[in-house]
């Protein structure tokens, strides 16, 4: 068990999966561990080992929380209060005009609109590719699945000018597309295209865990009490993998919606039609306006907790989940 | 085996260790190499717009030149090149700017209004500052596919149009400002008309970059569009490289850009660069700097100097910003600001 | 492995041994569906993976390899490069601090507010960069809060250097924490106690205890890290105000450079990104590799 746990653990998207699911998938037998102490620890039996101390006995708690949260107030928390802060300063008239002008709203539609179909294209194709990197065997597939955390290493402006050239019209991808009269780049298919690549590793990395720890034996026993393979999937796969694919789905759809780098070579920034939520705070801020920088930016944080406190509960969710199941 | 690998295990830790230990020094020693670099030379910025960048590589070099021999002084002329809207807005937020050269006056009336320089900044230098002057063209694929002549010609259904985005970028608003006025002549001040023909050309834009150099890439590297309006000094800069691809329409009638620069006071008082900051400015006004401004296709503004590079410029009727808008504030009022007539154009 | 399937499933083991028919695909799919599936995936993943990492290279080479070295022959590019490393070697320290620091409290104490805290480091991962930088303008700026006070103590935050290390810092603060919390958890609390009650001190039971089982992880998180502080792009374009050879990161000069008409030197400094990504991959699944053994 050693190795398919830390496995797990090196891989940076499923930490999340990991957080939530720890508890029940980690006991005792599971624990990786190289120091010779925990191995006597385990040999004891459970009714030896010291009750569980209080939280002093460990030293430090003041010290790590004290810096973490100092840490975090500093550079997060206390900047970005900064912008409700100034946005407090406004009416609240003030405050809805400039949230829901014409011009801004459409970039709601673009930004929101255009991230779920990409995350919704990551849900349905990090599926198929999470279920094929974990039971299939195939040439280079190694390759493949260590080439899945690119989008989480590769910057985003690099990213966003290799996407363009390739989905311009003279681009190796694109001069296909637009002999068929599909515009790929400059359009809302080139945001599209960026946002896909940007949310990629989330529904894969999500899934991979829970399906290398399903248990055949259950599918074979399902078989074997007479399901179809359909009903296995529907009954079985998919109820134990829904908590993780949704996890997957709004990791991918919360890194799309903030998206900046890559979208902003590749969409062609046209008001109405290609512009996104995130460049037009930039462009309010190049001719400073900063009230109206700092509304849609902070419409933009509420979306962002919305999105981020859905995610734990999913989360929540699955942690019982695993636990039910175990 | 197992002694080798507990070696390796406890080499990582030492690494990591050291990593941990070391963080403090790695602060400290960036923080100090910073301050070195800041020796006997003097920095100095500069912040314009996109196209200058290949003139001011050149001013600077002459300049710094110039002073040093002048002065003892030696400079370390930075520059930052952007959409001039959004260099603006740098310098108001407090990027430490000792000049501005600027694609359009209104830029540095914002900077001015904020108290960075006085309103009367314009009366400093000759030519109401702006030692070069510059004028929109078309630029489009080599043999003229979709014949386009003049103005109106950019209206037409499926030809592609490149500009720069008006709200962030100078150029984009002179190119919106000739456009209006060419179409105010074209339908004898009718605005309904006007209205409805600047619609159509927006319809015909498939990508506002922030600034004039994006729509330059886009045009010629992308070759996304069939035909791009912007500086005449970016296209025939662009022509001179690329000649073989690409020629320039010089429509009916167009409009005199004027580029203006300033020093800013501010910046310049608190970090004692103004004797520099003015001489700066002033070297633009001198035979060398008019000369180089020939040379980047900008049309100087002494008359000797124009006339010297005359055979450069295309032949075509100019009329300013005053006599159809009545200067830039009003004109910046009505069209570009929020809800203003461009966002409305964009809205039909 | 082996003794954890016989433990949850034994009456299955037995099960199977009996001779109860199955159908040929009941535990797989058809061989044409699982053909199609894998050429859907390894489709998906050359199309969107593959293609724009050659992309990056081949551009970067387009031109042949004596203009790709002869693009590094720039100032502007070798102190982009300069100062990417520099604004790295300060976020990553500072966020490596935290990580260690936020997991130590999360994972081996209880306290109320834990998951608060939680959702706290996850935070700057869904803010848009762009918002990571305009907080530090409105704060920093010369018309933000602390603008004036800043001015007179003379010092210069945005559009200088402190500013962009801001800006790569607030973007990369969960990559390390988020890393160790749930390896430190695994762990459990049980060693620290071992060796805090055979006399160990708090710093030695870290680094004997604590460290050794995290730090593969802690190592990946580190590299992660380093990429995605050395690749900040939104956060830091909004507070460096672009100047050239001063405040142009990396991603900054590949903007600059790509819309400069100068595609060869754009891609070359690109590429020198992509391989550290690539290392970062190859690092990863290396580091996988040997855990697995």
């Amino acid at each position: 068990m050693v190795e398919a746990a830390s496995y797990r653990f090196l891989s940076p998207p499923r930490k999340r999966q990991d957080a939530a699911s720890t508890s029940p998938r980690c006991n005792d037998q599971e624990t990786i561990s190289m120091s010779p102490i925990p191995t006597l620890l385990r040999s004891l039996p459970h009714s030896a080992r010291p009750p569980k101390p209080n939280r002093r006995v460990l030293p430090g708690f003041g010290l790590t929380l004290g810096f973490a949260v100092a840490y975090l107030g500093l550079i997060v928390l206390i900047p970005l209060a900064g912008v409700f802060l100034r946005a407090s300063g406004m009416t609240w008239e003030e405050f809805w005009t400039i949230t829901t002008s014409r011009s801004v709203v459409a970039t709601y539609k673009i930004t929101f609109g255009v991230s779920l179909a990409a995350a919704v294209t990551n849900a349905v194709f990090g599926l198929i590719a999470a279920w094929v990197l974990v039971r299939y065997r195939f040439p280079g597939k190694r390759i493949f699945d260590g080439i899945v955390d690119l989008p989480f290493a590769l910057p985003t402006a690099v990213a966003g000018i290799a996407l363009t050239t390739i989905y311009a019209e003279t681009g190796f991808l694109g001069q296909f597309f637009y002999a068929w009269g599909i515009e790929t780049a400059y359009s809302r298919i080139g945001i599209y295209i960026a946002l896909t690549f940007i949310g990629l590793p989330f529904v894969i990395r999500c899934l991979q865990p829970v399906l290398e720890d399903l248990d055949k034996e259950v599918e074979e026993a399902s078989a074997t009490l007479g399901a179809g393979r359909w009903q296995t999937y529907r009954r079985i796969i998919f109820p134990a993998i829904l908590p993780a694919w949704l996890t997957g789905f709004s990791l991918a759809y919360a890194r799309a919606v903030g998206e900046y780098g890559s979208v902003i070579f590749i969409s062609g920034n046209m008001p109405f039609r290609t512009e996104i939520t995130p460049l037009i705070i930039v462009k309010y801020l190049e001719q400073y306006q900063f009230a109206e920088a700092t509304a849609v930016a902070a419409v933009m944080l509420v979306a962002s907790f919305i999105i981020l406190l859905f995610i734990n509960i999913l989360q929540r969710w699955s942690e019982s989940f695993g636990k039910a199941r175990s | 085996m197992h002694n080798s690998k507990r070696i390796h295990r406890t080499s990582t830790l030492l690494v990591l260790r050291a990593l941990l230990l070391s963080t403090p020094l790695l602060i400290l020693g960036c923080g100090k190499k910073d301050d070195e670099a800041s020796g006997e030379r003097v920095e100095f910025l500069n912040v314009s717009y996109d196209p200058t960048r290949e003139f001011y590589r050149e001013f600077n070099r002459g300049f710094a030149r110039h002073w040093e021999e002048k002065t003892g002084q030696r400079l370390n002329i930075d520059m930052s090149h952007g959409g001039s809207g959004r260099q603006a807005r740098s310098v108001i937020d407090g990027i430490q700017a000792d000049v501005v050269t600027l694609a359009l006056a209104v830029d540095v009336d914002a900077l001015a209004e904020r108290g960075l320089l006085p309103r009367d900044w314009q009366s400093r230098l000759p030519d109401n500052s702006a030692p070069y002057q510059s004028t929109l063209a078309f630029l489009v694929r080599k043999g003229n596919p979709h014949n386009i002549r003049d103005w109106d010609d950019l209206i037409r259904p499926g030809v592609r149009v490149i500009t720069p985005n008006p709200k962030t970028s100078g150029v984009a608003r002179w190119n919106y400002l000739a456009a209006w006025g060419w179409a105010l002549r074209h339908f004898d001040g009718d605005e309904a008309q006007v209205l409805d023909y600047m619609t159509k050309l927006f319809r015909n834009v498939p990508v506002l970059d922030t600034g004039a150099r994006g729509s330059s890439t886009t045009f010629m590297d992308r070759r996304i569009g069939d035909v791009l309006i912007n500086w005449e000094n970016e296209l025939l800069l662009a022509l001179a490289d690329r000649g073989d691809d690409f020629e320039i329409v010089v429509p009916s009638v167009s409009i005199l850009a004027e580029p203006t620069v300033a020093w800013v006071d501010r910046n310049i008082d608190r970090r004692g660069t103004r004797a520099a900051a003015e001489a700066y400015l002033q070297f633009l006004y001198s035979d060398f700097g008019q000369e180089l401004a020939g040379k980047h296709f900008y049309r100087p503004s002494n008359p000797a100097f124009l006339e010297k590079f005359e055979h450069q410029y295309p032949d075509l009727e100019l009329f300013t910003i005053d006599d159809i808008f009545g200067g830039w504030a009003t004109a910046t009022e009505r069209h570009f600001s929020d809800g203003g007539v461009f966002d409305q154009i964009f809205q039909r | 492995m082996e003794a954890k399937k016989t433990m949850h499933a034994p009456k299955l083991h037995r099960f199977r041994a009996s001779s109860v028919p199955r159908t040929r695909f009941a535990t797989t799919e058809h061989p044409a569906v699982r053909w199609l599936l894998t050429g859907i995936t390894v489709t998906f993943l050359t199309v969107f993976l593959l293609f724009p990492l050659f992309t990056v290279f081949h551009e970067a080479f387009s031109r042949g390899m004596e203009m790709y070295l002869a693009s590094f022959d720039d100032r502007f590019i070798r102190h982009s490069i300069k100062l990417t490393l520099m604004t790295a070697a300060i976020a990553v320290p500072l966020n490596l601090i935290f990580g260690i620091a936020a997991a130590w409290a999360v994972t081996k104490f209880d306290f109320r507010g834990k998951s608060l805290l939680v959702t706290v480091i996850d935070l700057p991962f869904s803010v848009s960069p762009v918002i990571a930088g305009f907080v530090f303008i409105l704060i920093f700026g010369a018309h933000g809060y602390l603008g004036p006070w800043v001015e007179k103590a003379g010092i210069q935050i945005v559009f200088a250097f402190p500013g962009i290390v801001l800006a790569t810092t607030f973007g990369t603060v969960p990559f390390i924490a988020r890393e160790l919390i749930p390896l430190m958890e695994a762990q459990g609390r049980d060693e620290e106690y071992a060796a805090m009650t055979l006399g160990a001190s708090g710093w030695r039971t870290f680094f004997k205890v604590t460290l050794p089982n995290v730090k593969w992880g802690l190592f990946y998180g580190v590299i992660l890290c380093n990429a995605r502080a050395m690749g900040e792009f939104g956060g830091v374009e909004v507070v460096s105000g672009s100047i050239s050879g001063r405040t142009n990161t990396m991603t900054l000069q590949i903007q600059q450079l790509y819309f400069d008409y100068a595609t060869v030197p754009a891609f070359a400094v690109a590429s020198v990104l992509a391989f550290l990504a690539l290392v970062t991959l190859i690092l990863k699944n290396a580091l996988e590799w040997w855990s697995h053994r």
